[in-house]
């Protein structure tokens, strides 16, 4: 979306740059519980975008007046290393930073049962590693495989992928590159459980007759993350099964 | 970091079953239909010494937008493009829960949505605006002022800032043959190649409501912004707030937001049309 | 597959649906569990159990949220005017007013607070009431509670909790017996271990630290007979 032309083409005899169908996600890794401290962690790899989240709480309020009468308080950072990225980031948070981890935090929102720990917060730091698109939606997936690691309530774990539009054609899971030189990114996150859509943005232009289809395939790859974090989560436990 | 608000006023719970109430019977406090814009109206050229300037108002709420055009650097991977930049302040003035300060994530989220829906279907023609390729350009500084706060601000800043866009004179920039940059000719209007207007829908439980007010919103989930071109493209979407939408009601948040985006449009054409010279 | 003849306890993640129809949840359980409708729904990984139509979720994670009744072990962090606030390793602070530790009422002109408690001494507790409204009230009046004068504190997740004690204590039993130490299990993670001796006191804590490290792997039991076992031989102990 940068306007300029991309280096290879991003769409070739239904192929993409990367040799894969349009529906295809990038190979998929998660692990939880890596950080010894935090109450709950994970780490998430697709393709070359790579995330780390930690959950601390619910706790005490780290300042006295952070608090609600009713619920938890959520705070929420979605950051990315200095070295994710091309060309060294500044650690200092960006604009962009800051509405990503508001529109984290609020999906977050919409599964976490607040209303079980008045009084307390609850934290939730994500990490980027290194950056090649879909790091945001990454980030939530692996936040909530790091609450359930926590054993914090949820109404249901919450996975997400983004749909991008490249050369005409709604394509699943796009990268860095795709996002770059295509004509549109559209991430969605939601509880497959429930279908339940916890984040919706779009970065693009596509047509009226495009959304409803673009979500449709977003809700797949979220159905197949999905059964991912199942996956990841039963084998930690497996000694119960 | 993002902290889930907790210096908020408590909201009676009466207030939200009366919003739902209501909203059964298709109906809202203020007398709206459940897919009714409040007055909305767009008062362009409002501020002198801005290269261009706008005023909307939807209901009671009140968001300017003004245009200041510099010369600076192109960003290095696009040499030949000029540079636009978007910023919201939400200014005390405008709300008792507005803070003085520097922009929150609420300001900028609302001016990277705003950003992105105008950037993207290149609603400026940005390679218009290049004065020696990679090394003077023009930058375009719209800054979107909040002045008051009745709900539905996205909507209202989309539309100052199109209106600021299209009523923008740039100075008759030219280069000399040093490579210094003076004004010496006429003004020129900024190169705006397409409209595009926004359409909130707040969510209430299984409830939309278009172009919340504010009380309203405190109730609401959360809201939905879609931004459409005049083509009816979708050139914007937002889920704002700790709502969450059942993935069946997308579709119909869309169709409801596209069958209200052409109002907007009217508004914006009409004031357009009032403000050029006849 | 094999016969399963007791009530059979199923692993659940977030989002399962447990049970749909006529079915209620355990009060014990209300924070693992929600209901829509007639389904109910999973909220954290745990184990499941349906006996007549009242589901029960033990969650396998999960920070320590008091329950009136829980025997506690807290750390005394502060005092102000009438009570010690005391960290339970919970997201609320434990309150222990000075009336209920002196077992009767607090004269400040004459009672010298720190020769009863100081900050820092452990106390083991009973959550008297809690409603998450209010900070949980601390208990000390009665057999085995009290400050913490002697032996050792051993932290673990709060979730791993259960498997310490095992199934009618029989885990706990079986350190007791192998290594004669006193052991008191907190529920919120906190394990007092009184030993014999030093060498006895490290062989209790490897033992709790290998069952919070391999909770969910199977033959727990044997496997934390054979560690004291073999701690004990090699120390010289048999």
């Amino acid at each position: 979306m940068s306007g300029k032309e991309s280096p290879v083409p991003l769409l070739k005899d239904g192929k993409r740059h990367d040799g894969r169908g349009p529906m295809d996600l990038r190979p998929i890794e998660m692990k939880i519980g890596i950080l010894h401290n935090a109450d709950g962690s994970a780490w998430l790899k697709i393709g070359k975008t790579e995330v780390v989240a930690a959950v601390y709480g619910p706790r005490e309020p780290p300042m006295k007046g952070m608090v609600l009468p009713d619920r938890a308080v959520i705070r929420c950072r979605y950051h990315m290393a200095p070295f994710s990225t091309e060309e060294r980031k500044n650690p200092a948070p960006s604009r962009r930073e800051i509405e990503l981890s508001k529109v984290i935090r609020e999906a977050l929102e919409a599964t976490i049962l607040t209303h079980l720990f008045p009084r307390t917060v609850i934290d939730v730091f994500v990490e980027v590693i290194q950056a090649d698109g879909g790091t945001r939606t990454a980030a939530i997936t692996a936040a909530s495989l790091a609450l359930a690691d926590a054993g914090i309530p949820m109404r249901g774990l919450v996975a997400g992928v983004a749909v991008g539009k490249v050369q005409g054609k709604l394509v699943l899971d796009i990268d860095e590159l795709e996002d770059m030189y295509g004509e549109a990114d559209m991430p969605v996150a939601g509880i497959p459980t429930l279908n339940k859509i916890v984040l919706l943005q779009l970065n693009g232009v596509i047509e009226p007759h495009e959304f409803p289809q673009a979500l449709k395939m977003a809700w797949e790859g979220i159905k197949k993350i999905h059964a991912l974090q199942k996956k990841v989560l039963a084998t930690k436990y497996g000694g119960e099964q | 970091m993002s902290i889930t608000p907790f210096n908020i006023p408590i909201i009676p719970k009466l207030k939200r079953e009366t919003i739902l109430s209501l909203a059964k019977r298709g109906t809202r406090i203020d007398k709206r239909r459940l897919d009714q814009y409040r007055p909305i109206k767009l008062t362009l050229g409002v501020a002198g010494k801005a290269h261009g300037s706008a005023l909307a108002e939807i209901g009671n709420t009140k968001v300017m937008a003004g245009v200041k055009v510099e010369v600076g650097r192109p960003f290095k991977d696009l040499p030949e493009m000029g540079v636009l930049n978007v910023n919201v302040e939400l200014l005390p003035l405008a709300s008792s829960e507005f803070e003085p300060g520097p922009p929150d994530e609420n300001a900028i989220e609302l001016a990277r949505v705003i950003d992105r829906a105008l950037r993207e279907p290149g609603v400026v023609d940005l390679s218009d605006l290049v004065l020696i390729p990679g090394e003077k350009v023009l930058v375009v500084w719209l800054d979107i002022y909040v002045l008051d706060h009745d709900g539905n601000l996205f909507d209202a800043a989309m539309l100052a800032a199109m209106g600021a866009l299209l009523n923008t004179k740039v100075p008759g920039y030219e280069v000399r043959e040093d490579g210094s940059v003076e004004v010496t000719g006429p003004p020129r209007p900024l190169p705006v190649t397409k409209r595009v207007v926004s359409v909130t829908i707040g969510i209430l439980g299984n409830v939309f409501l278009v172009d919340p007010s504010l009380e309203e919103e405190v109730v609401s989930d959360g809201k939905l912004v879609f931004a459409f071109d005049e083509g009816g493209k979708l050139v914007g979407l937002q889920k704002s707030g700790p709502a969450w939408l059942d993935l069946d009601r997308a579709g119909p948040a869309f169709n409801l937001a596209y069958s209200k985006y052409k109002e907007l449009l009217d508004v914006l054409e009409k004031s357009i049309a009032e403000n050029s010279p006849k | 597959m094999k016969q399963q003849t007791e009530p059979q306890r199923k692993l659940v993640l977030p989002g399962d649906v447990v049970a749909k129809g006529n079915y209620t949840i355990n009060p014990k359980s209300v924070m693992y569990l929600y209901k829509i409708d007639d389904t109910i729904y999973a909220a954290v990984v745990g184990l499941v159990e349906i006996n007549d139509n009242v589901v029960t979720l033990i969650p396998l994670e999960g920070t320590y949220i008091p329950r009136p009744g829980d025997i506690v072990i807290g750390l005394v962090e502060n005092f102000v005017i009438t009570h010690w606030q005391v960290d339970i390793n919970a997201p609320y602070i434990g309150i222990l007013h000075v009336s209920n530790l002196l077992g009767r009422p607090y004269n400040p002109a004459k009672d010298n607070l720190k020769e009863y408690l100081d900050i820092g001494d452990y106390i083991v507790a009973r959550i008297d009431s809690f409603d998450r409204t209010k900070d949980p009230i601390l208990d000390v009046q009665g057999k085995g509670l009290g400050r913490i004068t002697e032996g050792k504190i051993v932290e673990i997740k709060p979730s791993r909790v259960p498997r310490v004690i095992g199934k009618k204590k029989s885990m706990l039993n079986v350190i007791k017996g192998d290594t004669g130490c006193d052991i008191v299990v907190g529920a919120n993670g906190r394990i007092w271990i009184k030993c014999p001796n030093k060498d006895l006191e490290d062989i209790v804590t490897l033992a709790i630290k290998l069952i919070e490290r391999e909770a969910f792997t199977s033959g727990l039991t044997e496997k934390v007979r054979v560690l004291i076992a073999t701690e004990k031989h090699e120390r010289g102990l048999i």
